[in-house]
């Protein structure tokens, strides 16, 4: 577009007329048309609104601000419509000051490092009262057997545990597959087929069962955890829980971390048994080794407390992700946002810690000699 | 451009939420240059006729035109050229709560306008400014502040693009008295000096006495009445009555009708 669409300015007369519309889809051309035009550097100028046929606050803040940054020049408006003189005149009154934001402060590589070591430092001792809390909340409610929720622990256990049978036996399924043909590569090129059964049951019931069930479990229940929480803090339905006298730690927290507690480690033997079970129909069909034969020798050489040390882990992590899921859930304040920064956190942090504890385990147990 | 335009016409509306029929027959007509409020009970589909105007939701039939172009069923270029000239106050005020205020406010222009940073920028400072919030507050994010701020924020916000429509929806809903006739004095403000036509859907008898030039009163599934609020109150319609001759709305007629 030409400058002639919006404005023609007199030299002579020092008069600009303008026309057309002057709103936000035409500010760009406006501009850019102002730009190109050669105005006098000081005296007045008059700025004649007669052709206007729009003029919305886009419009009126550029004929203010153009003619600001020439200093020297005065300007009045005139032939404006009344509504029109008025927004400009409320335009002009509200950048009178220089439209410039606050500085933001900048904090240099020390400074984030501390402020972010300070900040974890914080969350853990917050954590740490949290659980205190829990503790002393499990404690009351020990004494007063009668206060038991007995409802919500059974809703949490259908949903933490009943529901997550399909998805941890097809898991487990097919881990057993995959390390049985791991190993039995191997295996085969010394003809131990039949030691398949001692490799498979140990990793099986010792490790990956406990494992990959708690770290299934804490990106499907420790994060739906801290997003019920999450919202229901959001929607102020934690605040109302305490102003009726009912604890949330009573109602919403320890059924959460008991029906977890309950659920896991029996999880953890259903996955026990799909793992197995996997790595029998692998060990059958790569290494032939009949499932007879098979389960003949798991017995004399599994010994029970494989599984027992691997169901010992399981009450642990339960306990890791359920006060995680649960904290982080509490840790949520304003909006949407933030529901989603916990959640991540909360299953980042749960997967974490559960293969630390695995780790510590593993240590302890060895240095039992179990 | 006259005066008498009618830019948001709304025919024989019929909506079913579930097995709930809501409207049986709404038809309004908004004129340019009006404040136009829907009032009526709870539960009597304002809000619902409110998110139909805006393509948020769609009735089982009838026909909703904005600007002279059908809703509806509209392509999404022409709903997108609809959009681009409406502007939205949700009751919740509906701000990004991953931006802070001045990202909020920028937002629309960095979506559907091709200016420079510094621009949009300062555009978005000035609609801060109007209404009525401190630059230091630009920087705030929507948790950080206040119920009153946010509604401003909201309002900036839906009137970044400059808009010729502007639908709020309970406007002054969850505000201080003071806070309220505040927000009522900004939009009669705009309403003047930008020539805005606003749809609003209230409860607050205040508000329809200071601000509106037209009430359309919903209930019984249809439009019961549609005038100015001095004569709307006058309708003996049993509804209406009740509505209007409350306590409280006595008390604002008092203050208002004389």
């Amino acid at each position: 577009m030409t400058p002639q669409n919006f404005f023609q300015f007199d030299l002579n007369t020092r008069k600009m007329n303008c026309q057309g519309e002057w709103n936000l889809a035409s500010l760009a051309a406006i501009e850019e048309a102002l730009k190109k035009t050669t105005f006098p550097q000081s005296g007045a100028l008059a700025i004649d609104g007669k052709g206007v046929t729009k003029l919305d606050s886009a419009g009126a803040w550029l004929l203010n601000e153009f003619f600001k940054r020439k200093k020297k020049l005065t300007t009045h408006f005139e032939n404006f419509s009344s509504a029109q003189q008025k927004l400009l005149a409320i335009i002009a009154e509200k950048t009178k000051e220089p439209l410039t934001l606050p500085p933001v402060q900048l904090v240099n590589f020390f400074g984030r490092v501390g402020k972010r070591v300070y900040l974890e430092w914080v969350q853990f001792r917050d954590y740490l009262a949290f659980v205190g809390q829990l503790t002393m909340a499990a404690l009351a409610i020990l004494r007063h057997p009668s206060q038991i929720r007995w409802k919500s622990w059974s809703g949490i256990i259908q949903s933490s545990g009943y529901k997550a049978l399909t998805i941890i036996a097809l898991l487990s399924l097919m881990i057993g597959v995959v390390i049985t043909y791991q190993m039995g590569l191997q295996l085969r090129n010394y003809g131990a087929n039949v030691y398949i059964v001692d490799l498979l049951g140990l990793a099986i019931l010792r490790e990956f069962a406990p494992l990959l069930t708690a770290i299934m479990m804490a990106g499907r229940t420790g994060s739906s955890f801290t997003a019920q929480i999450g919202s229901m803090k959001i929607n102020q339905e934690v605040d109302a829980l305490n102003t009726m006298g009912v604890s949330p730690a009573g109602l919403l927290l320890l059924p959460r971390l008991a029906g977890l507690l309950i659920a896991l480690p029996l999880l953890t033997i259903w996955a026990d048994i799909f793992g197995v079970i996997g790595g029998m129909l692998m060990a059958n069909n790569m290494l032939h080794v009949g499932s007879y034969s098979f389960l003949h020798r798991f017995q004399s050489v599994i010994p029970v407390r494989s599984l027992i040390l691997g169901l010992s882990k399981a009450p642990i992590f339960a306990l890791i992700i359920a006060s995680i899921g649960c904290f982080e859930g509490m840790k949520v304040s304003r909006g949407a946002d933030s529901v989603g920064r916990h959640t991540t956190r909360s299953v980042v942090l749960a997967i974490f810690f559960i293969i630390v504890a695995d780790a510590a385990l593993s240590v302890l147990f060895s240095k039992f000699k179990l | 451009m006259t005066k008498n335009e009618i830019i948001v016409d709304v025919k024989n509306i019929k909506t079913c939420l579930g097995n709930m029929l809501v409207h049986t027959d709404v038809s309004f007509s908004v004129r340019r240059g009006e404040v136009f409020a829907i009032v009526g009970g709870s539960g009597s589909g304002k809000t619902t006729i409110l998110r139909e105007i805006l393509a948020l939701q769609k009735p089982v039939s009838g026909s909703i035109r904005i600007f002279d172009k059908e809703v509806i069923k509209a392509n999404p270029a022409t709903l997108l050229a609809i959009q681009k000239r409406i502007g939205v106050l949700f009751q919740q005020n509906a701000l990004f709560s991953s931006l802070n205020l001045l990202e909020n406010v920028e937002f629309p222009l960095k979506e559907h306008t091709k200016l420079d940073p510094q621009t949009i920028r300062e555009l978005a400072l000035l609609k801060i400014l109007l209404v009525g919030l401190p630059l230091s507050a630009a920087r705030r994010y929507p948790a950080e502040l206040s119920g009153g701020m946010q509604k401003r924020a909201g309002l900036a916000r839906a009137l970044v693009l400059d808009p010729e429509l502007l639908f709020l929806d309970e406007p002054t809903s969850g505000l201080d008295p003071n806070s309220a006739a505040e927000l009522d004095e900004l939009i009669l403000d705009f309403q003047a000096t930008l020539g805005l036509t606003i749809v609003m859907v209230t409860h607050d008898l205040e508000s329809l006495w200071r601000v509106t030039n037209q009430v359309a009163f919903l209930g019984d599934g249809q439009v019961l009445d549609v005038s100015p609020i001095n004569e709307i109150i006058k309708n003996k319609q049993p509804l209406i009555q009740k509505f209007f001759n409350g306590p409280r709305g006595r008390g604002a007629q008092e203050a208002y009708g004389n």
